[in-house]
């Protein structure tokens, strides 16, 4: 036994223990859990499959999971085009361009649940005050409707992470080589000819890592959808963290919820692989 | 050509400000119903207050517990952030320097980790740790550890790369031992990632609720975004005062920012790239 490997074991210990006995273990007495009808409190059974095949009949799963698709495809659009836009703006020289960007990274710096109470408060009295005001019909009550409360979460989830996709975006534009907008000027480009040609290819990078993060963060959102309409009406705005967290907490079918949980990482798993290996390829064709 | 560079210009700060003003509203919003009384606020919700009162400040850092919410907040916050530096920066010189099957297995097992979402192991994280009796603050912190290692060690790792092998050798030779060098010589080195790692983990931290609501939610021992949740549900329709604790809430993080902007800006988009 050299003395080089005991160092190396020493001091990647207390990471691997923690990741091994708060990620992995639990990860993989899940999938364990996934196929027994434990409660929590009693001696659970082997009952096979049947979590997996119910959770897959549960409307009320497979809606959130459909809510959860949407919401995700649509905010995850918004988020990349307006943050790849404030980026463009804020990078520009002019007066006020610094301050506009640490407006527009604020919201990022609180945490999920407090900004899904103070857009509690927007969407349920000051909305309902700036229609009164300037007679726009249709803003009041909008935590209300399933088709209004699934639009708020999503104005929310733009509002906050178009800031921090901003932030990427930013440095790639700021990684671009001067000298090769210097010499699109010099060939008479337009600014529009310049965006689409130059910069738009080489900022593709960026979009990997954006979508991967927004993708990541809409699909697993728990907190603001908690604060914003936990869930209602009639969990018709329940999303798939909750979904799991509720049958698990409130209804205590450890076993079932877990089925979801372990279905729910797999699809996340499948998309974010696929997302990161189709714009990694064509990060390389282009 | 001049002039229209200056429309140009004077665009972009038109639209900036429009939605320089979208962004900030909630805020606005926030700040000023926090001064006004009930009745006001259901009278004028966009408006100035009236008259800067303090009363619901008063009586919501009654029921916030303030004092003993930040405080755990702040310990919480710290302890762990400490923790997972120390522990991550070690973990990824080990992993960084040593070229064998296990640093390579180690390094993809920290990978693979961030593929895995909280809620997929939350549920029997839960019943893992109540049944050592690990559900408590001590507990929270080494969970804090396991989750927040992967990335923190993918950044290290990232950094130890731009730092000559040649340096340890040397250090070697003069008789330093591993921990020395490490200490004395590496970490030193590795300070603008420890910035980033720090502010990415405490923005994380601090504001995080669903891991701390499943494991220390029990008054006394609740940080901010737990006592947050309690009370808003206990004050639903008595917006003057939730606007208020939501202010207080909201102030600490304000200060951070303004003081720490260049860094945190720096640190998520590094870590964001790498």
């Amino acid at each position: 036994m050299s003395k080089k490997k005991t160092w190396f074991y020493l001091f990647s210990a207390p990471v691997l223990i923690a990741l091994f006995l708060v990620v992995l273990l639990p990860f993989f007495y899940g999938i364990f859990y996934s196929f027994t009808n434990w409660d929590g409190v009693s001696q659970s059974a082997f009952v096979g499959i049947s979590n997996y095949i119910n959770a897959l009949k549960d409307p009320t799963y497979l809606a959130s999971l459909w809510f959860t698709i949407k919401f995700s495809v649509i905010a995850i659009v918004l988020i990349n085009v307006i943050g790849l836009g404030l980026a463009v703006l804020v990078t520009n020289k002019f007066k006020g361009a610094n301050i506009l960007r640490t407006i527009f990274f604020m919201p990022n710096l609180i945490g999920g649940l407090i900004l899904g109470f103070i857009w509690q408060f927007i969407f349920v009295e000051a909305f309902s005050a700036f229609g009164k005001l300037t007679g726009i019909p249709g803003l009041g009550s909008w935590l209300a409707t399933t088709n209004t409360g699934f639009w708020a979460l999503v104005i929310v989830m733009v509002w906050q992470y178009s800031g921090y996709i901003m932030v990427i975006y930013i440095s790639y534009l700021q990684g671009i080589d001067q000298s090769l907008l210097e010499a699109a000027d010099l060939d008479g480009a337009s600014a529009t000819q310049k965006f689409w040609q130059i910069k738009f290819p080489l900022i593709m990078p960026g979009f990997t890592v954006s979508l991967f993060m927004t993708l990541s963060n809409c699909f697993k959102l728990y907190d603001q959808n908690l604060s914003l309409t936990a869930g209602g009406p009639y969990n018709s705005t329940q999303m798939v963290a909750m979904n799991i967290y509720n049958t698990a907490f409130s209804m205590n079918k450890m076993g079932f919820a877990q089925a979801k949980a372990v279905i729910f990482f797999v699809f996340v798993a499948i998309i974010s692989l696929t997302q990161v290996y189709l714009t990694s390829r064509k990060e390389i064709e282009a | 050509m001049h002039a229209e560079k200056n429309t140009k210009k004077i665009w972009m700060i038109i639209v900036g400000c429009i939605l320089g003003v979208i962004w900030i509203s909630p805020f606005y919003l926030m700040l000023t119903n926090s001064f006004k009384t009930k009745k006001e606020l259901f009278s004028d919700t966009l408006g100035l207050p009236k008259h800067l009162n303090f009363d619901n400040y008063v009586n919501s850092a009654k029921d916030l517990n303030v004092v003993s919410t930040f405080m755990n907040s702040l310990v919480i916050t710290v302890v762990s952030v400490a923790i997972i530096i120390l522990f991550s920066s070690l973990a990824a010189y080990a992993i960084q320097r040593t070229k064998s099957k296990w640093s390579g297995f180690f390094y993809m097992l920290f990978v693979a980790a961030m593929l895995v979402p909280f809620q997929s192991v939350m549920i029997p994280l839960v019943s893992v740790f109540g049944r050592v009796n690990m559900l408590n603050r001590p507990g929270l912190v080494f969970m804090y550890l396991g989750f927040g290692a992967s990335m923190s060690v993918f950044l290290y790792n990232g950094a130890m790369k731009g730092i000559p092998q040649a340096l340890d050798e040397a250090a070697i030779i003069d008789g330093a031992s591993r921990w020395q060098i490490f200490t004395k010589v590496i970490f030193p080195m590795l300070q603008p990632t420890t910035v980033t790692v720090a502010l990415l983990n405490v923005m994380w931290i601090w504001n995080d609720y669903l891991l701390p609501s499943l494991v220390i939610n029990q008054p006394g021992s609740q940080t901010i975004p737990l006592t947050m949740f309690d009370f808003f549900g206990q004050f639903t329709k008595q917006w003057h005062l939730a606007m208020a604790g939501l202010t207080i809430a909201i102030i600490p993080v304000i200060i951070f920012y303004f003081v720490m902007q260049k860094q945190i800006i720096a640190g998520v988009s590094e870590g964001a790239v790498k």
